[in-house]
């Protein structure tokens, strides 16, 4: 299992490098790698729909008891078909769908390969930790995926908006994990399952995973970013958007739900936010033009619609929900597919100037009519089979059984009628149009759309095939097994209920232009309650907030800077010592006499840095309180100290210097009067804090010190006898990697801020090509400035 | 290229950019004595480090201080001609050499950072003991030899435009 995930991983990779050899036929290659993994899945369906899941644990990091828990279950064995097959068909339909010469086609190979690895791992994974990390990598791949066409500001801004509702989601839905896993004990999602924990914190726990699930599922009020999501590419869409990433969500809402759905709070949560979803998807999808953003919220509805089968908890509508996850992959990847391939024909999606598309291309319209058929819930389609079982499930039990019936029952009938919208929009001849020409679309591009249309229509006359496997997930819930999966269950009430369906579904799509007309009137009224304009509402208003703390806290002022630093130090530290600490008496004034000598210049040269009117002057004194310091060193016997202290205050002095040459001579402003007393009182506060604080702790040592342990270890375990290079280099080695990696940062910083700004300035003033900031070198730059005109 | 005075000639190379008004012959010739020097010094710090005082970081500053005799005594054309690569190569060599002698040790079957010795016995010199300390440390001399051209650079050098 992991090697199938890795193997995404590495032709991820490679796809760039491929892709300048290959062309677009590098999809083909990529598709190697979700065949394969359908293939695996196929060969192991055996033992899992018998009951034997297939396990695979590898060391990850043993510190943190965090391992790679491979599992394949029922469910597992369901998503990996469905991402997998839908996968591989995908990728060989985008070998033909893109042009060759599409910039960034090799990244967008790997970055769609990346994301099926992703996909795999977070459905195999079996551990709670593993399964978010896989879940934030889908994320962040969509977010490439959706922003593929990086120079058009719509497709930015849908990918900033996928990646903050799901990554938000995300993180809320890690602290939930955090705190299930805390209240099991583990994090192993199977043991969780098999001993569910129970307490205050579990309920908490489920409602944050939850949102992550919600987020990533475009439930109510998240659902925004998935119709916008629909400015990637139409292969993206199709996978992502509806049979692989958007099924997150609802994937872990299938996983929990067999040990969850009977915490009490489970249930009203996922079912008032699925049955919102779907009607709320539903009803935006009658009115919409573009076939894509149509089918965007044909699939928020149809993952309300799944999110309700699956948080029911009870085996019957887990069974219906296994088999709608099954169908809904099937006819809307067919559907986003054949939208592509009308695009690609005729050089539009708007049904509002398509016309006789279906009587030129009649293979796709038929495939693509058979999938809408299936989604709309036709008998001898599979969407009929799940939607049936479906209704089953809710047809006979209490109230709020009852309730949840009426609302699956509204958005089957704007599904239906959707999907009559969709077939008429794309592929009918309509009087008033003029018909578009078409372009033959390669058989490439046709047969995925064929395939999978075809799957749907082969389960829904044999729906057997399908039904060990959903029945071996159904198994999963307490409760006697379900009846099985069939075309026929005789005259029933569901079978009515169907039927009352579609009628009201042809009614609503002739009188779609009454329908229409009321939309309107209605969205004049919601526009203020609409999640994409609330989304927009919260994005700015974060964005004031920031930068009005910023205009506070950062007011660009160095003497407040400090002052803020300095008065916390001496406030609260100072008044923690001031309140606890003693200082007993027994001080030695000084070693040697030169000490108090040496102590003595430097503070003469501190006060006469701080009154000093130029800034040469006061730089000057600076530096001889440096070299005091390091004087200081050198009568306490540590040469090395001393001398890095000379260095460092040698070189500081230098470029000082260097940077006063582009300053005024004298300090600008004299502080005024009060401001002045508060800066000598500060410092005053400081230099006392910082006096007693070094009394104090010289006082309060209550170990043996550090320093001879190294002292005794130096020369034996490190081969060196100068202690403190020993403890640089080696004993607090990572310390030291830490610091020159700090140092190196510095450097690019100061460069880029010193000459980044210049850059610009002198371009303009000489007129001439100024050299970039960090990367050019000062040898390729002609020598006609004149130096001197500067000094 | 100014034209130069044939009655300056240039004794650092690169000093020839500043204008021979301002060109100091005694600076000139005393940097041009000591630089090497000072190269030398800083070398031996760094080598001599795992047992006496110095080590990478010291001798990192003290090279460094050579590269700023050269820009004070005759400005950025000579610094120029000293380093003729941009001072991001000393600090990215030395960040590589410093990882890379940490991971050596988690290579060699120890932890990351993990110390080991060699004796040599090299032909003129006798026995040489050296610790993989030396290398490392000669990656932070590098970090801290970039940071300090890199200053001289930008804030120096840059800085005369």
């Amino acid at each position: 299992m992991l090697a199938l995930i890795a193997a995404h991983g590495v032709l991820a990779v490679l796809a760039p490098w491929l892709f300048a050899r290959l062309g677009p036929r590098v999809f083909l290659v990529m598709a190697l790698a979700p065949a394969a993994a359908t293939a695996w899945a196929a060969s192991s369906a055996r033992d899992v729909v018998a009951g034997r899941p297939v396990e695979q644990a590898t060391a990850w990091v043993p510190g943190l008891g965090l391992t790679l828990d491979l599992r394949l279950d029922a469910l597992g064995l369901l998503m990996v078909t469905l991402v997998g097959g839908v996968g591989t068909l995908v990728l060989v339909y985008c070998a033909w769908y893109f042009p060759g010469d599409r910039q960034g086609l090799g990244r967008f190979a790997g970055v769609l390969t990346g994301f099926t690895g992703a996909m795999l791992g977070l459905v195999l994974a079996d551990d709670l930790i593993l399964l978010y990390v896989f879940w934030e990598l889908t994320s962040v791949t969509s977010y490439l995926l959706i922003g593929h066409d990086d120079e058009d500001p719509e497709s930015r801004r849908a990918a900033q908006q996928a990646l903050l509702v799901t990554a938000f989601g995300g993180l809320t839905m890690l602290a939930g994990f955090v705190l299930l896993s805390q209240a099991a004990g583990t994090s192993s999602l199977s043991a969780l399952l098999a001993d569910p924990p129970s307490g205050g914190m579990v309920p908490a726990g489920l409602v944050l995973v939850l949102v992550g699930a919600f987020t990533k599922s475009a439930q109510v009020p998240f659902h925004p970013w998935l119709p916008s999501a629909m400015a990637a590419p139409t292969p993206v869409s199709a996978y992502l958007h509806a049979a692989a990433m958007v099924k997150a969500g609802v994937y872990l809402v299938a996983r929990l739900a067999p040990a969850f759905a009977v915490v009490p709070l489970w249930r009203p949560v996922v079912l008032t936010v699925g049955l919102a979803t779907m009607l709320v998807g539903g009803w935006r999808a009658l009115r919409q033009t573009d076939l894509k953003r149509l089918l965007a919220f044909g699939t928020v509805s149809q993952l309300g619609f799944l999110m309700v089968l699956f948080g029911a908890g009870t085996a019957e509508a887990a069974l219906a929900g296994a088999a709608l996850l099954l169908a809904h992959g099937l006819f809307k990847a067919a559907l986003f597919l054949s939208v592509g391939v009308v695009d690609h024909a005729t050089g539009t999606r708007d049904m509002r100037e398509l016309s006789g598309v279906g009587r030129q291309l009649p293979l796709v319209g038929l495939a693509a009519g058979s999938a809408a058929l299936s989604m709309a819930g036709v008998p001898l389609l599979f969407g009929f089979v799940s939607k049936e079982a479906a209704y089953e499930a809710f047809l006979h039990g209490s109230t709020s059984d009852a309730i949840v019936f009426a609302g699956l029952v509204a958005g089957s009938v704007m599904t239906a009628a959707y999907s009559a919208r969709f077939v008429w929009g794309a592929f009918a001849t309509k009087n008033h149009l003029v018909r578009n020409e078409v372009h033959a679309p390669s058989p490439g591009l046709v047969l995925p759309v064929v395939l999978l249309a075809g799957a749907g229509l082969l389960l829904g006359v044999l729906p057997s095939l399908a039904d060990p496997l959903v029945q071996a997930y159904a198994a999963s819930y307490p409760g006697p097994s379900p009846e099985h999966l069939a075309l026929w269950h005789g005259p029933t009430a569901a079978l009515g209920w169907s039927l009352v369906t579609l009628a009201l579904a042809a009614l609503l799509f002739r009188s779609r232009s009454a329908v229409g007309r009321a939309q309107r009137r209605a969205t004049r009224v919601l526009s203020r309650v609409d999640a994409d304009r609330s989304f927009a509402r919260v994005l700015d208003a974060v964005e004031v907030l920031a930068r009005r703390t910023t205009a506070v806290a950062q007011s660009g002022s160095l003497p407040v800077y400090l002052g803020t630093v300095l008065a916390t130090l001496v406030v609260l530290p100072g008044l923690a010592l001031l309140l606890t600490s003693r200082v007993s008496a027994d001080l030695t004034p000084w070693d040697r006499p030169l000490q108090p000598v040496v102590g003595v210049l430097i503070a003469v040269a501190a006060v006469a840095a701080a009154r000093a009117r130029r800034r040469f002057t006061a730089v000057l004194h600076l530096g001889a309180v440096g070299y005091g310091i390091a004087v200081l060193f050198v009568l306490h016997g540590a040469p090395d100290l001393a001398l890095t202290q000379f260095l460092v205050e040698t070189l500081a002095l230098v470029i000082f210097v260097f940077v006063l040459r582009r300053l005024p001579a004298t300090f600008v402003r004299r502080p005024a009067r009060t401001s002045q007393a508060v800066r000598v009182g500060i410092a005053l506060a400081v230099g006392a804090f910082v006096t007693g604080a070094v009394l104090v702790s010289g006082q309060a040592r209550t170990a043996a010190p550090a320093s001879q342990a190294y002292l005794d270890r130096s020369l034996d375990e490190a081969g060196g006898s100068n202690v403190v290079n020993v403890v640089l280099v080696d004993f607090r080695g990572f310390d030291t990697l830490g610091e020159i990696t700090v140092l190196a940062v510095a450097a690019m910083g100061i460069a880029s801020l010193v000459l980044a700004g210049r850059g610009r300035g002198s371009k303009v003033a000489a007129g001439e090509t100024a050299l970039t900031a960090a990367g050019g070198q000062a040898t390729d730059e002609p020598g006609t400035s004149a130096p001197e005109a500067v000094r | 290229m100014r034209p130069v005075d044939s009655g300056a000639a240039p004794r650092l190379p690169g000093a020839d950019e500043i204008d021979p008004v301002r060109r100091s012959v005694v600076l000139e010739t005393v940097v041009r004595l000591v630089f090497h020097t000072v190269l030398v010094f800083s070398l031996y710090l760094l080598f001599a480090g795992h047992n006496s005082p110095g080590g990478g970081f010291v001798g990192g500053l003290v090279a460094g201080c050579a590269f700023v005799l050269r820009y004070v005594a005759a400005g950025r054309g000579a610094l120029r001609e000293a380093v003729p690569v941009d001072p991001g190569v000393p600090l990215g060599l030395g960040l590589v050499l410093a990882t890379a002698t940490g991971l050596a040790g988690l290579v060699a079957g120890g932890q990351f950072l993990e110390s080991g010795k060699v004796s040599l016995d090299l032909p003129v010199l006798g026995v040489v003991k050296a610790t993989s300390a030396l290398p490392f440390d000669t990656g932070v001399f590098l970090v801290v030899l970039g940071l300090v051209l890199g200053l001289l650079r930008s804030l120096g050098a840059e800085a005369e435009r």
